[in-house]
Order: C-alpha cells, then sequence, then structure tokens
C-alpha cells in the first residue's frame, strides 16, 4: 500500500513537463540516432577488423576516421533506383515507414533527470507497440520490392521479430513487475540515489540492510532482484533478434537471399535502412541500460565517507545532474552496442529451426519461470 | 489547438477507413487500415485512455494486421501468366474479387445501430470524474483485479485454449506428412 500511496507525490514532479524539454528532446534524439551511424559503422569496421586480425579503413583520414563520410558522399551520389515491376509508391514509403517506426521509440526514452520527450505513464507498453510498426514497414519493403528474396527476406525477418518479441516481452514484465511502473523515468528514478522508496541489499527487506544511500550499482535492477541478471542476458538476445543483428540476420542472410528486404534499395533509402538498422540497435541497447542497469544512475557507491555516487551523479534538476545523467546512459548504452558487435563478429549464423528452437524451447520458458521469481522476489521487497 | 488534433486524426480514420473499401489492392487496403487504426489508437489518446491506444497500436497493427498481410500473401496464388510473359514486368498486386455491397452495408448498419444504441446506455465508472488528464493504467489494474476478474480470467482460459487448439491442428498437420 505505501507504493501506492507515495505514488502521486512523485508523479506530480515527474508529470509536469515543461514544453521546452520535449522540444529540447527530439533535435537530441534526432542527432543521436543518425550522428550514432557514423561512430557505429566505424565502430563496427574497427571492430570487425580486429577480431578477424586485419587493419580495417585505414585510407581515408587518420585511422580511417574519414571512411564513413566517403561512403556517405558515395551514397548521396548513387541513383535512386526503383525497379520497373515494383509497386512504386510502397517501394518508396517503406523506408520512410521503418525509420519513423524505430525513431517513435525514442519519444519515452529517458536521457538524463530531467530530459524525456513524453513522460507517459504507458512508456514500455509504448515502446512494445512500437515494435510492430517496423514489421509492417518491412512488409511493405519487401512485397513492394517484387522480388522472391526481398519477399523471402521480409518474411523471415517479420516471423523473427514476432516470435522473439515473447521472451522480449517476458523480461521486460519482471522488470515492470519488479518496479511496479511502466514509466522509464520512474523505473530510472528507482535505481539510484535519487529514489522515492528506500532500496534494499538484494531488494530483501528481510536482510534489513539499507542501500538507499548507498547507491550506486547497488540500486540497480540487476541487484534489487539477482535474476533480472539473467533476465538481462534473454532481453539482449532477444534484442539481437529484434534488430535483425546477427547472429540472427537471416532475413539479410548473403550467402541465402543477397540481402534480404533491402535488395532492391539504392543510393539514399539505402542509407535510410541501414540508418533505421543502427537507430534499433541504440534504442534496445538504451531499453537494456535503463530497465536492468540503473539507467542514468551512477554504477560507483557511497562508501562510508567516500561519496563516490554523490560525486559521480549531480542532483536531478542541475546541470551537473544532467550532464552526469547523459553520460552514464550513453556510456552504458555503448557498452551494449560494443557487445552487440562482439557477438556478431564471434557467432555464426543460425538456422531457422535452430532460431525458432532457441526462441521457444529455450528462452521463452526461461522467461516465464524469471517472471515467476519476480512476482514472488516482489513480495520479499514490500 | 486541441481540436485541431483531434479533427486531423478523426481525418485521418475516416479517409483511411474510406480508402479500404474504395482501393481493390487488397495489400493497398491492409495499408490504409494501419492508417485508419493509426488515427483511432490517436482519438483514444484524446479521448484520455492512453493504455487502450497503446493496447490498440500493439494487438491491431502488431497482430491482425500482420495476420491479415500474411494470409493474403500465403493464400494468393498467382495465375502462371503473371510470371512469366510480359506480365512478369508489373507490380505484384492481389484484387478482390468480392464486389457485393448489400449484404455488408447491411451488416455494417446493423453493428453501427447495436453498438450506437449500446454505448450510449452503457455507463463508465471513469466517466463520473473527469481530471484534467489522468492515466487509466492505474484503474484499469486495479479493476481487472478485482471487479472484472471473471471476464478477465475467462479471457485468459479461451485464448489457453485457442492457442492448444492451434498446435493441435498444426502438429496433426505435421504427422500426416511424415506416414
Amino acid at each position: 500500500m505505501i507504493i501506492v500511496e507515495t505514488r502521486p507525490a512523485l508523479s506530480l514532479r515527474i508529470y509536469i513537463h515543461l514544453p521546452f524539454t520535449i522540444l529540447l528532446a527530439l533535435p537530441i534524439f534526432l542527432a543521436l540516432s543518425s550522428g550514432f551511424v557514423v561512430v557505429g559503422v566505424y565502430l563496427e569496421r574497427k571492430i570487425s577488423a580486429f577480431i578477424q586480425d586485419r587493419l580495417g579503413p585505414m585510407e581515408v583520414g587518420k585511422w580511417g576516421l574519414l571512411q564513413l563520410f566517403a561512403d556517405l558522399l558515395k551514397l548521396l551520389q548513387k541513383e535512386d533506383i526503383v525497379p520497373a515491376a515494383a509497386d512504386r509508391k510502397l517501394f518508396l514509403l517503406a523506408p520512410s515507414v521503418i525509420f519513423a517506426s524505430v525513431f517513435a521509440g525514442f519519444a519515452v526514452m529517458p536521457l538524463t533527470p530531467d530530459l524525456q520527450g513524453s513522460a507517459t505513464a504507458v512508456g514500455v507498453f509504448y515502446l512494445m507497440a512500437i515494435v510492430s510498426f517496423d514489421v509492417v514497414g518491412i512488409l511493405m519493403a519487401g512485397w513492394g520490392s517484387n522480388n522472391k528474396y526481398s519477399l523471402l527476406g521480409a518474411m523471415r525477418s517479420v516471423a523473427q521479430i514476432v516470435s522473439y518479441e515473447i521472451p522480449l516481452g517476458l523480461t521486460i514484465l519482471c522488470v515492470v513487475m519488479i518496479c511496479q511502473s511502466l514509466n522509464l523515468q520512474e523505473i530510472s528514478f528507482q535505481q539510484g540515489i535519487y529514489t522515492y522508496e528506500p532500496n534494499y541489499l538484494f531488494g530483501i527487506r528481510a536482510l534489513g540492510i539499507d542501500v538507499t544511500d548507498w547507491g550506486g550499482i547497488f540500486s540497480w535492477n540487476i541487484l534489487r532482484n539477482p535474476f533480472l541478471l539473467i533476465a538481462y542476458v534473454i532481453f539482449f538476445i532477444a534484442t539481437l533478434a529484434e534488430a535483425n543483428r546477427a547472429p540472427f540476420d537471416l532475413p539479410e542472410g548473403e550467402s541465402e537471399i543477397v540481402a534480404g528486404f533491402n535488395t532492391e534499395y539504392s543510393g539514399m533509402r539505402f542509407a535510410l535502412l541501414f540508418l533505421s538498422e543502427y537507430a534499433m540497435m541504440l534504442l534496445v541497447a538504451f531499453l537494456g541500460a535503463i530497465l536492468f542497469l540503473g539507467s542514468w544512475n551512477t554504477p560507483l557507491p557511497n562508501i562510508g565517507p567516500v561519496r563516490l555516487a554523490d560525486w559521480t551523479s549531480g542532483s536531478p534538476g542541475t546541470v551537473w545532474g544532467n550532464l552526469t545523467g547523459a553520460f552514464w546512459l550513453l556510456t552504458k548504452a555503448l557498452a551494449a552496442i560494443m557487445v552487440q558487435m562482439w557477438v556478431r563478429w564471434t557467432l555464426p549464423r543460425l538456422r531457422v529451426d535452430q532460431l525458432m528452437f532457441l526462441c521457444w524451447k529455450v528462452l521463452t520458458p526461461i522467461g516465464i519461470v524469471l517472471l515467476l521469481i519476480s512476482g514472488v522476489w516482489r513480495l520479499l521487497m514490500i | 489547438m486541441l481540436n485541431l488534433i483531434f479533427y486531423a486524426f478523426a481525418a485521418l480514420t475516416l479517409g483511411g477507413s474510406l480508402a479500404v473499401l474504395i482501393t481493390r489492392n487488397v495489400m493497398y487496403s491492409a495499408f490504409f487500415l494501419l492508417l485508419s487504426l493509426i488515427g483511432v489508437a490517436a482519438l483514444f489518446v484524446l479521448a484520455s485512455a492512453d493504455l487502450l491506444a497503446v493496447a490498440q497500436v500493439m494487438i491491431y497493427v502488431g497482430g491482425v494486421l500482420v495476420l491479415v498481410i500474411f494470409g493474403v500473401m500465403l493464400t494468393h496464388k498467382p495465375k502462371p501468366e503473371t510470371t512469366t510473359g510480359p506480365q512478369a514486368a508489373r507490380p505484384n498486386y492481389i484484387l478482390t474479387q468480392h464486389r457485393a455491397w448489400l449484404w455488408p452495408l447491411l451488416v455494417a448498419a446493423g453493428l453501427f445501430t447495436a453498438f450506437y444504441s449500446l454505448i450510449s446506455r452503457i455507463h463508465f465508472s471513469l466517466f463520473e470524474h473527469r481530471a484534467p488528464f489522468q492515466t487509466s493504467v492505474d484503474t484499469i489494474g486495479k479493476q481487472l483485479m478485482t471487479e472484472y476478474i471473471i471476464p478477465f480470467e475467462i479471457a485468459g482460459i479461451l485464448l489457453l485454449a485457442a492457442l492448444v487448439g492451434a498446435t493441435y491442428l498444426s502438429s496433426q498437420g505435421d504427422r500426416t506428412n511424415n506416414q
């Protein structure tokens, strides 16, 4: 009951949003998601080169730093080809639909304690729903191209995204059960020293060790309920499939179906599809960091007089608070992206039957068990 | 401002549904249905039913619409002359065969009267306290777990039965293939 009663006071603080923060969040996320493709592609090439014992791009600029701009210039100059037998309207519209649906997900992401596009109370649920728009865009691209490979790729992609939504949803539900909120900003506040309810070690009240003042990693969700660490692994695997990343890149398996649903695209439209793939990676990395890894809170705890958590995270509302918040969240998200890339260049592509086996017979049952455990854990927390 | 947004989304909904009826290309009507579903979701938001709006997008766009598109794609058998010869250079298309209007009109009119009389008489508990904007998540959660627990559970059992039935049907097809 305590939780229910304390909520209105908190909601008041969170829901009073000045319009300027919304107007500020939009361009920031637009710049972030399109700017990330620059960093992401360079990172991907260098990491893959490192893993395969090569050098990667070295010619354009120092250490190949300008390689991506050269690539962009090339894409800009290319002709925007629409195949004669393609359904012109659907073909031209599809990349915009895909990018718009991925970008719409950023609307509910908190970047700092004060900066969030929309403080809607259904944030997490909205994110799950917006992924399905992506599916429609991919089907549009696959069907519109009028190419067997495109259609096959789109079908595979949709089957994969729809299937992996189930383990993804189950793990997200575990966090929602622990946090008792669908609002991503509220979930963020709970995982740090600025929380509105006491945190106990491993979330168990009976232990009697109050870690509210310690903050840092001790108040992250993966330590408030240690089983959420397993949930994060499942979440990570499921998001790899949602983003069509290797080892789940069957929709664009080069050796089988050329490039899947983006086979027929060229020039800037291809760039837009590429951009949405990287924006999706960033989106799920953000989501994982917010739900499991303490969001914009610092990982360093207060240890006695050494107030590491206080020093590395400013209080909400101050400039320092916003700067540190953005720094920690971006660091965590980028670390998750590095792991995504590491996985991509380490593991071979799964077969379709292995993909479905993993989803339905491994991840989903574990997800259901974790959901049960989280429910019990929540009872220990109050 | 709010009125303008309302009219814009209402126009989107109506225009989308009208286009679904007018176009003969089944894939186009599926994508126009998407527009009208987004419009309805936005109207739900303006009626401060935020959870319902998201559920609408999730179930209808993510579930039903994708199922419809898949159904249309998988059950369509192109005529042989469209896959070879000069016809092959044209875009993919699936046209509706059904152009009758009397029965659909009757069904639509009947449903409209039934829903209208139902909704005009129904008594919603949320109507009494009109706050400026309040999220409906908490209210819906509490109501589902208290007052509406039996319908909620029955819906759960129904879905489980459907799931088991679907598994049984698809596994039967497998068994006959193996034999």
